[in-house]
């Protein structure tokens, strides 16, 4: 591959006294580099993500138990992916984190799209106040979640503690970890905590990447501010918003480390997101066969999303 | 409108917005920080303070959450403890306050340890192997180089637990379970997507012209790639750096299922951190405070790149 401009390829061949065997030289090292390059990532990638991956397909149609790696294994065809579709178990798994992913995207596209909304008015200090906002989303989560537990103990927590400041009851009782109906709001509400800012940074960007000259022709042609806003500032700022909304979907689908400090799946099963029921699976009652199958058909659903997130990023990227 | 607000431009917001918008972010500010200043201030309250009800704001600061983290300690009569010498150092009487006396260092030092190694280990592999790919594909024409970057990146999007249950078996039999090198390589292989999709990103702003130029005084491709582009991408190198960093730093998932002493990070330690009768609040909120006060830094540090970290280098700014 060989890009130089007109002018710098006439200099070369002035420079040059052999350019034929020089092009050639470099022409093949060219390639060599290019592969030299890429296949140390390409290998690692194939040896811990991709062989792994193989493994997993291939034992998901097995008997294959990690803790009796002795007992001979027995192929089974597809026999778990039937008894995992229809195991109301993991329907059960797939509401909770439906009904996780839907809120908390929803919660956060909001609120982040008004803070994204009302620090692009350019006060004085807001680039203090933004990096102030964004500090959650860089923390750990499973750190988070464990510290959140001490903020939801029902006598001695900040968070009941407010609560009952504001609304008059006893901060001893209702437990926001311990109880069926508030359990699936606890970790909507922490994970909302952490991830808005995160929301709110790429609706921003998306909101400065609108011209002003746009809105002055609004101006001019005397659209009212609320017009201004549906009609530019949302359409424009659109493809951002979604980026922002798959990425926060994909990720709180695979939600793991957080849900599991905070409350582990319970209680009962109230919480338990799709990651922690295959983790129960795989590593408490050791079903390699069967949670394999459930990675497998987690990680198609992950992949058509991320197929879909990285067409999202290029149609931002080409604007 | 009036002429006022119409006179230098018509799309600036007014006075009274800004400072209504400045005062509604600076509301969401301070109620976002609340959370990280109440575990702060715990990590410096004796456990009474910290568990006391209604939550003290004031109270009188105190080491013992700090000293708890870092000692194990045992329970001994009053008679034994008075019949020891002084106590020996901060910790020490702390402990004989409460009747213990401090019996040696605990687990925390060693899980910071293995959380920097892995943590640095990890990134240097990442952005070393990310930086040759991204200029792999940031200026050699490479067949299929849209479903490479694409597989590249579906890596990252794999759930961990899924990823987890065959990386076991692998580490089981290849006898990498629990060892630093194992979490190293796993690490590696997650970040390096990030490095290669932020880094390519990176170098395709870097003019080719000044690797031309350097090939026309005679460097060759790799001379130029070494002299040339490596010291024009500092900032992103850096920057990709501490967002590979920062992941290590805060993974959980495959710590906790693949370690369990030797390699164990500081992220599956710090919630088991207990003392007598339940959690020890003080030096689980001491224990957080000095793991996430790195990340604070960092944050700070890194603020002007935020936003293409975490696009994968595809919004700018």
């Amino acid at each position: 591959m060989n890009e130089l401009s007109a002018s710098s390829r006439i200099t070369y061949r002035a420079v040059m006294v052999r350019p034929g065997v020089a092009r050639r030289i470099r022409g093949l090292s060219d390639r060599t580099l290019a592969w030299l390059f890429i296949t140390p990532t390409i290998v690692l990638l194939l040896a811990i993500n991709i062989f792994p991956l193989l493994w997993t397909i291939y034992l998901s149609f097995t008997n294959y138990r990690a803790n009796r790696a002795n007992v001979p294994t027995i192929w089974l065809g597809a026999d778990w992916y039937q008894s995992i579709l229809t195991d109301p178990d993991i329907w059960a798994a797939m509401q909770v984190t439906a009904h996780f992913v839907i809120w908390t995207v929803v919660i956060e596209t909001v609120l982040g799209f008004g803070l994204a909304y009302l620090i692009d008015k350019k006060f004085r200090g807001h680039g203090m106040w933004t990096t102030i906002i964004l500090l959650p989303m860089m923390l750990s989560p499973a750190v988070v979640g464990n510290f959140w537990t001490f903020l939801y103990q029902p006598q001695i927590g900040l968070f009941n503690y407010v609560v009952a400041f504001f609304t008059g009851r006893a901060a001893s009782s209702f437990q926001m970890l311990g109880d069926v109906t508030l359990s699936p709001w606890a970790i909507v509400i922490v994970d909302t905590w952490m991830w808005t800012p995160y929301v709110m940074l790429i609706c921003l960007a998306g909101l400065r990447s609108i011209p002003d000259y746009i809105y002055e022709a609004a101006e001019v042609d005397r659209a009212s501010k609320w017009r201004q806003f549906w009609s530019i500032t949302l359409p424009m700022a659109l493809p951002f918003i979604m980026l922002a909304v798959l990425f926060r979907g994909i990720e709180n689908f695979k939600m793991f480390d957080m849900v599991n400090l905070l409350t582990g799946g319970g209680p009962g099963s109230t919480t338990e997101v799709a990651s922690i029921t295959l983790k129960r699976a795989a590593f408490e009652s050791w079903r390699t066969g069967y949670s394999s199958a459930f990675a497998i058909i987690l990680f198609v659903t992950v992949f058509g999303l991320a197929n879909i997130y990285v067409k999202a990023l290029n149609k931002v990227k080409s604007r | 409108m009036t002429s006022a607000t119409t006179a230098h431009s018509v799309v600036e917001p007014s006075a009274t917005t800004r400072r209504f918008a400045g005062s509604l972010v600076v509301l969401y500010a301070i109620i976002t920080m609340i959370p990280l200043v109440w575990i702060m201030l715990t990590a410096f309250k004796s456990p009474d303070d910290a568990i006391s009800y209604p939550p003290k704001v004031m109270f009188k600061p105190s080491l013992e959450g700090f000293c708890n983290l870092f000692t194990t300690r045992s329970r001994q009569t009053p008679e034994f403890i008075r019949s020891l010498g002084s106590p020996q150092g901060l910790c020490d009487s702390i402990a004989r306050s409460r009747n213990m006396v401090v019996a040696g260092p605990s687990n925390y030092v060693p899980r910071f340890v293995n959380s920097l190694i892995i943590a640095f280990g990890s990134t240097v592999l990442a952005v070393a192997l990310g930086t040759l790919s991204a200029y792999g594909f940031s200026r050699f024409r490479v067949p299929l180089k849209d479903d490479l970057l694409f597989f590249i990146l579906s890596t990252r999007m794999m759930p961990p637990i899924a990823v987890a249950i065959p990386i076991y078996l692998m580490y089981r039999t290849i006898g990498l379970s629990d060892t630093r090198l194992g979490m190293i390589l796993l690490y590696t292989s997650v970040n390096v997507s990030l490095a290669v999709w932020l880094l390519k990103g990176f170098i395709d702003e870097i003019p080719r012209e000044y690797e031309e130029a350097a090939m026309i005084d005679g460097y060759t491709r790799f001379q130029a790639f070494v002299k040339v582009v490596l010291p024009q991408a500092t900032t992103g190198i850096a920057a990709t750096a501490i967002f590979c960093l920062i992941f290590a730093w805060n993974e959980y998932a495959f710590a906790v299922l693949l370690t369990s002493g030797n390699a164990q990070t500081a992220p599956p330690f710090i919630p088991i951190i207990i003392g007598e009768g339940g959690q020890d609040w003080p030096a689980v909120a001491a224990g957080t405070t000095l793991f996430l006060v790195p990340i604070v830094v960092f944050t700070v540090l890194l603020r002007k790149h935020l936003l293409r970290g975490i696009t994968f280098g595809a919004v700018r700014k």
